[in-house]
């Protein structure tokens, strides 16, 4: 298998398109800082971007990887070697790569403009440990959704589909069961219905971590109680592994099953 | 002269001595007493701070006179009660008072002004150890009290750092109150006054108005306000009044607005708030001119569709328009509220959606057609750059 990573790693490392991404987050990162010194505010913009962009981008990637190598994962099926493990390879391969064209390509401008001295370093380590675990699913979401379908328009269509229902559509249904029942306590279920979405827990965490939780009220002090604490930080971590578990398993299963 | 090997070792026997008119000095040192009554014009001062030590058990200095100075004392140990508000310093039904230079530590009520007129409170420091809001007091009261001037005095830790109730033509100048329990400053059922330059720092909200007309505010700082229910400045029932040249820095709410009508705002400052301004309920012919809204996660929010209120020549850090003309203003007129202020009025859990795509998205679609937000509420002519 880790063979496999290291050909994927660095068919990778060779390929444009880990440049352009690499390149885009170095661009996005000394810009933005150019245009406002402040790091804090800095981090907010970022965390836009990587609330939105990271998956979609991850997604893109994963199910274009697949489809692309398709090629030469069938001659390495012809080998005697373990077939999920081909495949978990490939996985770890793109995911990694992804993210460390993300930490490398933030982490820099900001180290740059003097991160390492300001107190902003623990949200801005947060955010990039938040964004590879985005990396990290997403990916493994993408390569799920590519070997359910050979057809390769149907898996990119399915792949942006899964991503534009996490990052827009399920706010949209969150928003509309919120005020649909807004005359009951909705706390506990705001919790839980943000805990299960991977981009809205990112989004959540980040925002905690930066005090915008006084501004959420009642409500906020809930979050703040499960996201400040110690289990309630496990809870979400434990939420983002199991979402990053969850795709792994599908591949293993898939990969053992499929016809090529 | 009062010291504790001269001819008066206690200031209240001093007190009941001396004649009208004259000086009673009080020399460094601790003195255990409380219950001084003063009734007669006399100036008390203390000199390098004696420290009169009421040990808990009631008000310290009483004045039922008019003309009477009080300046260098180090005032502690007031007692609490639920029944009666001790004081550290009570002036009654008195004119023409200076109250200068004093220290107030550990008390229940600071000073405390009932039916006195045409005074001055200066300079004073007073540091309470307020924890519960139902058994502590405030730090300078005033009741039915015309014509005071409250200046340079620093205030912190007790329930409301200047409480205003009936008293007319108070002017409130160069204050610091910090870290008080409930309100910096507080105004009930009192018209005319004025306060500024005054800084109101991380109390539970720094300035409440309520129930009062024409009132003056110039030229304060409220900042840090932050939590669940904190607002910089609170508003309610205050007609005529004007607000000029504040700054609202890093305030939950900047202002909360409620049933407040002819008040103009002008030339103040909002950044880093979470909620610049929140209109409540009727709220008619305000106008908004030359403010600054900078980095606010909302501007202003509003809970009604309808609006009477004009906002003119903002500059809001938010505007995307463009300014084809070149004279600073931009050429697309400005919608400063936003769906999701709206929606989080109705649903305040709904604010766990703060930063989301799907928000902008809504948000987006709301600024190029209104339907849930007033649609003449537009700033018509906002500014390109801040105002300085």
């Amino acid at each position: 298998m880790l063979k496999i990573l290291k050909y994927s790693f660095i068919d990778l490392a060779r390929s444009r398109w880990t440049y352009v991404y690499l390149l885009f987050y170095l661009a996005l990162g000394f810009v933005l800082l150019f245009l406002n010194n402040d790091l804090g505010k800095g981090i907010i913009t970022i965390m836009n971007v990587i609330i939105i962009l990271v998956p979609l981008i991850s997604t893109i990637f994963g199910v274009m990887y697949y489809y692309n190598s398709a090629e030469f994962t069938e001659l390495l099926l012809a080998m005697p070697i373990n077939r999920p493990l081909i495949f978990i390879g490939q996985y770890l391969g793109v995911a990694i790569s992804l993210s460390i064209s993300l930490v490398l390509g933030l982490g820099i401008p900001f180290l740059i403009y003097g991160l390492s001295q300001s107190a902003a370093i623990w949200d801005f380590s947060l955010l990039l440990l938040i964004g590879s675990a985005l990396s990290f699913i997403f990916t493994g979401l993408a390569f799920n959704l590519a070997m359910r379908n050979d057809h390769k328009i149907k898996g990119f269509s399915y792949a942006i589909l899964l991503w534009l229902f996490l990052a827009v559509i399920y706010d949209g249904i969150f928003l509309m069961l919120l005020i649909v029942m807004e005359d009951y306590p909705l706390d506990v279920f705001a919790l839980i219905a943000t805990a299960v979405n991977p981009i809205d827990l990112s989004r959540i965490l980040v925002l905690l971590k930066l005090d915008i939780s006084a501004l959420m009220g009642y409500t906020g002090a809930v979050f703040k109680s499960f996201a400040g604490t110690l289990p309630g930080m496990l809870v979400a971590s434990g939420m983002l592994f199991l979402w990053t578990a969850i795709p792994i398993l599908g591949i293993f299963r898939k990969s053992r099953r499929k016809d090529f | 002269m009062v010291c504790a090997g001269c001819n008066y070792a206690k200031i209240g026997t001093a007190v009941d001595a001396a004649d009208p008119f004259d000086t009673v000095l009080v020399a460094k040192g601790e003195y255990l007493e409380h219950g001084i009554k003063i009734t007669k014009p006399l100036c008390l001062i203390g000199e390098n701070y004696p420290k009169v030590n009421g040990e808990f058990k009631g008000e310290i200095i009483t004045i039922f006179a008019d003309s009477v100075t009080v300046d260098g004392l180090f005032l502690v140990n007031v007692g609490t009660s639920y029944t009666v508000d001790y004081a550290a310093l009570r002036l009654v039904r008195c004119k023409y008072f200076d109250i200068k230079n004093l220290v107030l530590e550990r008390l229940f009520f600071g000073i405390y002004l009932e039916k006195a007129n045409h005074g001055r409170i200066f300079h004073n420091k007073i540091i309470g150890n307020a924890k519960d809001e139902y058994n502590s007091g405030n730090g300078i009261h005033l009741w039915y009290s015309h014509n005071i001037v409250v200046e340079r005095n620093i205030i912190q830790k007790v329930r409301d750092g200047i409480y205003l109730e009936f008293s007319d033509s108070v002017s409130i100048r160069n204050n610091h109150s910090r870290e008080n329990l409930r309100y910096g400053l507080h105004f009930m059922f009192s018209n005319n006054d004025s306060y500024t330059n005054n800084i109101f720092d991380n109390n539970g909200a720094g300035v409440a108005v309520m129930f009062s007309k024409f009132i003056v505010m110039t030229n304060n700082v409220f900042k840090n306000n932050w939590g669940s229910t904190s607002y910089g400045l609170l508003l309610k029932e205050i007609y005529d009044a004007e607000i000029s040249n504040n700054r609202f820095i890093k305030n939950t709410t900047g202002i909360n607005i409620e049933g407040s009508n002819r008040i103009n705002y002008t030339g103040n400052h909002f950044e880093s708030n979470g909620w610049a301004i929140k209109v409540l309920g009727a709220c008619y012919a305000n106008v908004f001119t030359q403010n600054n809204f900078i980095n606010n996660s909302f501007d202003l929010s509003y809970n009604s569709k309808l609006n009477d209120n004009r906002f003119e020549g903002n500059y809001w850090s938010s505007y995307s328009g463009y300014d084809l003309d070149r004279d600073g203003i931009g050429d697309v007129p400005y919608r400063p509220v936003k769906l999701f202020s709206y929606i989080a009025n109705r649903t305040p859990e709904s604010i766990v959606l703060l930063r989301s795509l799907f928000m902008d998205i809504i948000d987006f679609s709301e600024k190029v057609s209104p339907v849930f937000t007033p649609d003449n509420l537009v700033d018509p002519y906002p500014r390109m750059k801040a105002i300085k």
